[in-house]
């Protein structure tokens, strides 16, 4: 980070980096969900198209915000992920496009704020469920 | 252009203050909060590039993570009246 | 190339001057917390995104690159987060959004 790259303060920070995987690992807090390596294959496809996703409802949340016909919804859509990480991957991504926000998870069932009816229709067609699912993978 | 930037930073950090000070309830104070800290890592960078300073990176990296733990923390307080973690 | 770059760098930053001032005033203007959740994404999300994508236009590679990387990757990972927690703090606490509620609410 800094620039430097001596001897010294590489092994400083394997010996840190070794030290607190020790700690974590003796606080059993190392579990199936720390790190989902069976997302990685996929996930640079997932990425590209959620950015692309996000950009495109930016420029529709400027427009209704401009253009001020603001009609609040708000309802439940049903996750069919598997897993708990999937889950919340799926609620994750929805409220990081502009316009939807996820409001309440209780097991597989999610409550989802609208800016607008069309934002509400977008995740009412369960495209990015698909995704989602798609990402997950056969279990 | 970095000023250009970092004018347009100004100017939506003033909006965002007067929801600071407007707003009727906790959640949009919070809320405003948040946003005028993503609002200040922006400048923060974009000044770094404006005095050919660039180790103003580091800061910026700094005040990103402290905006969300104090976001995060701010709530916890709110919903719960203490820091404690949650009992068994 | 030097006057490309900096075209391009103009273009990002015009888009997240746009973003963030229109999700400025959406704060101040739209109806109720919930609402306004979705302004405060939108600074999040675009502005963070287009100013970073401009100022890597600017840097070319080196650790400079590394470090806004790192910056615009915290910010996506950390925003919906922020987002949610807001939501769901105020759905407990007994608010109820204005405008259509359809089916069941939980």
């Amino acid at each position: 980070m800094s620039g430097h790259y001596t001897n010294l303060i590489i092994g400083l920070g394997i010996v840190s980096c070794a030290f607190c995987t020790y700690l974590a690992n003796r606080a059993k807090l190392i579990d199936e969900e720390g790190l989902p390596l069976f997302f990685f294959p996929r996930l640079l496809n997932y990425l590209f198209w959620l950015f692309k996703e996000i950009i495109i409802s930016n420029f529709n949340t400027a427009k209704v915000i401009i253009s001020g016909n603001v009609e609040p919804e708000i309802f439940t859509v049903k996750a069919s992920q598997h897993t708990d990480v999937a889950r919340v991957t799926y609620a994750n991504s929805i409220t990081l496009t502009p316009g939807t926000v996820t409001t309440k998870i209780k097991n597989n069932i999610l409550e989802v704020h609208a800016l607008n009816s069309d934002f509400g229709d977008d995740v009412r067609s369960n495209e990015m469920d698909k995704k989602v699912k798609l990402l997950e993978g056969e279990r | 252009m970095f000023l250009a930037a970092l004018t347009a930073c100004a100017i939506s950090a003033l909006l965002v203050l007067a929801r600071i000070v407007l707003g009727k309830t906790t959640f949009d104070r919070v809320l405003a909060v948040n946003s005028l800290g993503t609002i200040i890592v922006i400048g923060i960078a974009l000044h770094g590039f404006y005095a050919n300073r660039p180790e103003f990176l580091d800061i910026a990296i700094v005040y990103a993570l402290i905006n969300f733990i104090g976001t995060v923390a701010i709530l916890k307080l709110f919903s719960t009246g203490s820091f404690k973690g949650n009992k068994k | 190339m030097d006057l490309f770059t900096d075209l391009l760098t103009g273009l990002f930053f015009f888009l997240g001057s746009l973003s963030i001032i229109i999700g400025a005033c959406g704060l101040i203007k739209l109806p109720d917390v919930f609402s306004r959740i979705h302004a405060a994404g939108m600074i999040d999300t675009g502005g963070t995104a287009f100013f970073v994508l401009g100022m890597i236009m600017q840097s070319g590679w080196s650790l400079i690159t590394v470090k806004l990387l790192l910056i615009g990757i915290f910010i996506f990972f950390t925003s919906p987060v922020t987002s949610h927690v807001t939501a769901n703090l105020a759905r407990e606490k007994g608010m109820v959004p204005e405008g259509k509620k359809i089916g069941k609410l939980l």
